[in-house]
């Protein structure tokens, strides 16, 4: 087998000072791919972009150039393409240090999905917990009006865009498109009912495409290099590079800009591999709404395909690593005390659904649990899966499943010695070499 | 406590306002910065602040608070100078987050969602920060303070208290206050995102091993797959 490389692309000047500024941007060959794309027909941009293959880097993988053909043509209404740039899934953290070091990357992708679709007005509704983050995207915003790049009549081409970028106030649900766009109306972040998807009725009920923060800097390099150029890069299906996020137990954790299709085995060894001292335990491919995986799935092809015939989804490539030291009881308990938190309570599976299990889990982590627990547990998933309003529900139930068919043994040690078998000390930073 | 702002406060405030609206093709879309507005004036949202904001936006003041209350951002009791938060969530807490956090506690004597009799610190447990690969992960007024420890966390707060000035691993030091910091979620620039560095540590590792490796992205018009092996260098 041949070892896979890095493709450093959207972090490929990471490491240059002042990459956040115009200045240091252009310097690095910025703006030439807006040039060139206010040279070609939207349609043309479009049509790009589908046959580059790239598909949504924000969980769900949706082809990005199709999500953008499906907006109506004979709809009067505005037109607004909105960036997801709430990146709150646990375990993701890609689109954070995208736009702190390179802010321009994403500026630049969005006036050219922009002037692709036809829309003359950009959101970019970036989490409020992250202030620098904001600072720089608002900036580089600025400096690209200053500059004539946004703002009326860009470079000649006739073609006028404002953006915007709008800070969250935390709620890990506005990251989800449709409780996105309420929250950016000025609402409650509740998911809307799909259809009408927001092509079709989105920001105030116009046509809208949401799109992830990695999938809109994806554009620029595309256009500058090709759609071939592309497509020599993943897989057939799952075409191109993207960040894979390792964190946790491994030596060196980071982001790893590859070929999708890379596997974990390839990125640990590329990461020094599980600290020092211990051994893998459990992994989560995409968020902790993706079902984990352990040592047998260390050589899955991280693409969407493989990673969904292996049982999880590739979701926003988020590896997070825990080693034998890690109690899987409590890790799953505290993953769903988040969803139980974040859930919205507009539909009672996922509303009672997560209370109820965080009661469980608890029960259980602390030894006072039954087999008839672990049951209800599965019952409750149940419920939520496919059966919840949107993805939050279902993704809560990935981990609980997972964890029960890989460590079912490990619930029922819980049981047998009364209390968690581990000492949570041994897997914190620190207390990894004792 | 009085139902409203005085009337120097409300103008100043409309005046930002009436900026923040501008911005957007439907008002009620300014709805979530003016509340970071009016936190960024008494670092809560009050009940005079959710008055203006629906004031401003010919809203209800049901209609702002149920919207209000749903972001956990927005705060409805008086705040430290420095909001302190420590990531909880399973890979932070795995990491050594809870044990930050239960340090924290006990050093400042408070509970989640406490504040230090100085007025200096409110200590808040987090979800995901979106910095998982720097773990255990703190944020001050939303500020980046990587790898943590609990004694690294412990002097963090001593020296917020002391006045001592403090600057985040990824952001601008040292850092500002809550209501600054309210100001700039609000939309009002503070002239700083040139500070800090453009990335750090666990960002760049990807692109330090591809650059000892030679590793790239093929070139464009080279079709064909990535390179396997080491390059030349
Ligand atoms: C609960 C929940 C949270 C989500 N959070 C995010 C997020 O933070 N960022 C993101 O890009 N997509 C998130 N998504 C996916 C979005 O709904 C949507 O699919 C995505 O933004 C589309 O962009 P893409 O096609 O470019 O991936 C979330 C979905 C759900 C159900
Ligand atoms: S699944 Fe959960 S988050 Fe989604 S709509 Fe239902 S209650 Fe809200
Ligand atoms: S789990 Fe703490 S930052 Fe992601």
């Amino acid at each position: 087998m041949t070892g896979t490389a890095l493709t450093p692309v959207l972090s490929e000047h990471w490491d240059r000072e002042d990459l956040y500024t115009l200045d240091g941007y252009r310097a690095v060959g910025g703006y030439g791919a807006l040039r060139k794309a206010l040279a070609m027909e939207p349609d043309a941009l479009v049509d790009l972009v589908k046959a580059s293959g790239l598909r949504g880097r924000g969980g769900a993988g949706f082809p990005t150039g199709m999500k953008w053909g499906f907006l109506p043509k004979d709809n009067p209404n505005p037109r607004y393409l909105v960036v997801n740039a709430d990146e709150s899934e646990p375990g993701t953290c890609k689109d954070i240090p995208l736009m702190m070091a390179n802010p321009h990357a994403l500026v630049e992708g969005v006036i050219i999905s922009a002037y692709a679709i036809r829309s003359s007005h950009a959101f970019i509704y970036v989490r409020g917990e992250v202030l620098h983050v904001i600072r720089r995207l608002r900036r580089a915003v600025e400096e690209a009006r200053e500059a004539g790049l946004i703002g009326t009549d860009i470079l000649g081409s006739g073609f006028d865009l404002d953006v915007v970028v709008h800070a969250g106030a935390g709620a890990y649900i506005c990251g989800e498109e449709t409780a996105l766009l309420d929250s950016l109306e000025g609402y409650r972040g509740q998911p809307r009912l799909k259809p009408p998807f927001p092509a079709v009725a989105g920001l105030y009920a116009s046509p809208t495409v949401v799109n992830n923060v990695e999938s809109i800097a994806s554009v620029p390099p595309i256009v500058a290099n090709g759609a071939e150029w592309f497509t020599s890069m993943g897989t057939e299906k799952s075409a191109g590079f993207g960040f894979f996020s390792l964190s946790g137990h491994v030596t060196r954790p980071g982001q790893y800009e590859a070929p999708l299709g890379v596997t974990l085995r390839e990125l640990l060894d590329m990461a020094g591999g599980i600290r020092a001292g211990h051994r893998l335990k459990f992994w989560t491919p995409g968020g902790s709404s993706t079902p984990i995986f352990t040592e047998e799935h260390l050589d899955t092809p991280l693409d969407f395909e493989s990673v969904g015939a292996a049982g999880s989804m590739l979701g926003t490539r988020a590896l997070q690593i825990f080693d034998e030291t890690t109690c899987v009881v409590r890790a799953v308990g505290r993953w769903i005390a988040f969803y139980a938190h974040e859930s919205c309570g507009k539909c009672t599976p996922c509303r009672e659904g997560n209370f109820w299990m965080v009661q469980v889990l608890d029960r259980l982590e602390n030894g006072e649990g039954t087999e008839a627990d672990v049951e209800k547990l599965l019952d409750i998933c149940d419920n939520l899966l496919g059966r919840s309003f949107c993805a939050l529900g279902d993704g809560a139930a990935s981990p609980v499943m997972s964890s029960i068919k890989y460590f079912r043994d490990e619930y029922i040690r819980h049981m047998e010695e009364r209390g968690c078998p581990f000492d949570h000390s041994e897997s914190t930073v620190w207390g990894g070499s004792k | 406590m009085s139902e409203g702002f005085d009337d120097a406060t409300r103008a100043r405030l409309e005046v930002d306002a009436k900026e923040v609206i501008a911005r957007y093709p439907k008002s009620r879309s300014a709805l979530l910065p003016l509340l970071h507005l009016v936190q960024a004036e008494e670092g809560y949202v009050s009940r005079a602040g959710i008055g203006f904001c629906a004031d401003v936006l010919g809203l209800t003041a049901a209609e702002v608070t149920a919207v209000a209350t749903f972001y956990t951002m927005y705060k409805r009791r008086p705040m430290g100078e420095y909001h302190v938060g420590v990531c909880t969530n399973t890979l932070c807490a795995v990491m050594g987050g809870d044990e930050i956090f239960a340090a924290l506690k006990e050093h400042l004597g408070v509970g989640n969602d406490e504040t230090t009799e100085d007025g200096k610190v409110t200590l808040e447990h987090l979800e995901c920060n979106a910095a998982c690969d720097f773990a255990p992960v703190m944020m001050v007024n939303w500020e980046f303070f990587d790898n943590q420890t609990p004694e690294s966390a412990k002097r963090l707060v001593d020296d917020l208290r002391l006045g001592n000035d403090v600057a985040p691993t990824r952001g601008a030091g040292p850092v500002c206050t809550w209501k600054q910091a309210s100001r700039v979620l609000a939309g009002f620039s503070d002239g700083r995102a040139g500070e800090g560095p453009q990335a750090a540590g666990p960002s760049l590792e990807g692109l330090k091993l591809a650059r000892e490796r030679g590793w790239t992205a093929p070139a464009p018009g080279a079709a064909g797959p990535a390179p396997t092996e080491g390059g030349d260098r």
